[in-house]
């Protein structure tokens, strides 16, 4: 018997995280993501969880990445002074293949911005942030259903690909109240175990190494510095740091029409806005209200890695429209993998584009 | 059919909750479908606070509130920020005593706080007062599904009282 609740999108994110096994959250409280926070605090010391206050961001993700090397399912929620702050750290998990999921509640930015306003401005930080290279997985919801069903599904990912995951969320989303169903029990897919005869960071054909954490009854060695296989320090044979780097990688890039979750609609359409997180709600009202089969959506659920395949799904596409709550951040990704004109559609401030605003601009591409 | 209402007052007064047990009767028990949301800044208690609800018979996909056709206004600041724009074909139901301004569209006085506090001995249920009142006025949602979402959203122990608020609010708005 699933349950029925009208509940704010940052509640369904910790309830999503509670269905998803996830039983240690350490976290910096910061607005707009602060009722996540709340929500786990009350609720994980029940269910024999822990929840630390951490004394900054820093340690916040710091102390995850801990947790999830006890084999616990690990999170953290921020918004974006706070990502800022995590940035070094997420490297660190990205380099020692830590599954752990950070959540992201934008608010207008740079630095304090509009705390208590809604933006999609670290789009960029999420793929970028942390110095290296890397690669990491992004999913972006647009309703309170898709707080929990996208948490529960970024737990996922984050230990089948051993990557810090991001749920990708805005103040708009996380503090909407809508109706949820939350299930009984969700799928869980705990991360490949290490085979006894393989070393803690060899990897087959996906790229992914099994997992062992502490406590296991295998000895691994954790470390940001670049490692070989056993997992020890190699820190000047470019060919370990080659093999390592673009391992990490290609572990999440070269799977990436698998882990890619967009929707389609109208696919003849020459017309075509590409979105992901509020704004597409703005244009399925736009089509809705003004029935038109030149115009197609392509929403996205999941942006990193971003899968330019989908892009594909309108082969009579002329245009690209692209409302984003940024000065144009997706749009830029999406230029670089098209020959049409991809047109951002851009707005800052804190409110959602309005349909008007989106129709003026559909009728200025017609 | 969209309803956007808009609840606007000072913090403290349970605007927010107001917004969010409307929403809560609307999408849990009467089968509908409702968004909630807020504008809301750093201040704290005594300074404007907003919330807005938009219900739906099909599934909402703009999510905010541009133009209520429903405003419940709790304060005069509330009214100078939220309601003075309110559209001519509008309904407005405002306290009697905690708004001086009148706006150009229809409207109800319902004398919320003063009955909270002097017939029903808590001031804090003026909020719940407003709904009754909203509800028998509007319909936006049925008497059944707001007591339900009333008593879902408010301490134990003040079960009575609230139920009370709430059908006195019914009554005040059947006379407005």
């Amino acid at each position: 018997m699933s349950r029925l609740e009208f509940m704010q999108g940052n509640a369904a994110c910790a309830e999503g995280a509670l269905a998803a096994g996830c039983r240690f959250f350490g976290g910096y409280p910061i607005t707009p993501s602060t009722e996540i926070a709340e929500t786990m605090a009350r609720r994980l010391p029940k269910v024999g969880g822990v929840f630390i206050s951490m004394e900054d961001e820093l340690a916040s993700i710091a102390a995850v990445i801990g947790a999830a090397w006890t084999g616990t399912r690990a999170m953290t929620a921020t918004s974006g002074p706070g990502f800022s702050l995590m940035m070094e750290n997420i490297g660190y998990a990205a380099m020692t293949e830590t599954p752990c999921v950070i959540v992201n509640i934008q608010r207008g930015g740079p630095s304090t911005g509009q705390p208590t306003r809604a933006a999609q401005g670290d789009m960029l930080q999420c793929r970028f942030g942390s110095h290296g290279d890397y690669s990491t997985i992004a999913l972006t919801p647009n309703s309170v259903q898709e707080m929990f069903d996208l948490t529960v599904k970024a737990f996922n990912l984050a230990d089948r690909f051993r990557v810090p995951t991001f749920l990708m969320s805005d103040e708009a989303v996380g503090h909407m109240r809508e109706r949820v169903t939350i299930p009984d029990s969700v799928d869980i897919v705990p991360p490949a175990p290490l085979l006894e005869d393989s070393l803690p960071y060899e990897a087959g054909e996906d790229g992914i190494p099994g997992f062992a954490p502490f406590g296991s009854g295998r000895s691994v060695h954790v470390t940001g510095l670049t490692h070989d296989e056993r997992g020890y320090p190699d820190t000047t044979d470019p060919e370990a740091h080659d093999r390592l780097v673009r391992r990490l990688v290609a572990k999440v890039e070269s799977a990436r029409h698998d882990i890619a979750d967009y929707e389609v609609i109208n696919p003849d359409a020459e017309r075509v806005f590409v979105t992901y997180g509020p704004p597409s709600r703005t244009v399925a009202q736009v089509m809705r209200d003004h029935p038109d089969e030149s115009v197609g959506h392509l929403r996205y659920r999941v942006v990193w890695p971003f899968d330019e395949s989908a892009l594909q799904e309108f082969p009579d596409a002329k245009v690209f429209l692209m409302p984003e709550l940024n000065m144009g951040q997706m749009a830029r990704e999406v230029q670089r993998h098209v020959d049409q004109p991809v047109v951002p559609i851009s707005k800052i401030g804190g409110e959602l584009h309005t349909p008007a605003e989106l129709l003026q601009a559909l009728e200025a591409h017609r | 059919m969209r309803h956007e209402v808009r609840f606007s007052g000072y913090g403290g007064q349970g605007i927010i909750l107001s917004a969010v047990i409307l929403g809560r009767a609307a999408a849990l028990y009467d089968g509908k479908y409702a968004v909630q949301t807020q504008v809301y800044g750093p201040e704290a208690r005594g300074g404007a606070s907003m919330g807005q609800v938009v219900i739906d018979d099909a599934p909402i996909l703009y999510p905010a509130v541009t133009d209520p056709g429903i405003y419940i206004i709790m304060s005069q600041q509330g009214f100078e920020k939220y309601g003075v724009a309110a559209r001519e074909d509008a309904i407005m139901v405002l306290d009697t005593d905690l708004v001086r301004s009148r706006p150009v569209c229809r409207y109800h006085e319902i004398p919320a706080t003063a009955e909270a506090k002097e017939n029903l001995g808590r001031e804090i249920v003026a909020n719940i007062v407003m709904m009754g009142a909203l509800v028998a006025i509007t319909g936006v949602v049925s008497r059944e599904a707001i007591e339900r979402a009333v008593l879902d959203s408010v301490p134990k122990g003040t079960e009575s009282l609230n139920t009370r608020a709430l059908k006195r609010g019914f009554e005040l708005g059947e006379r407005a």
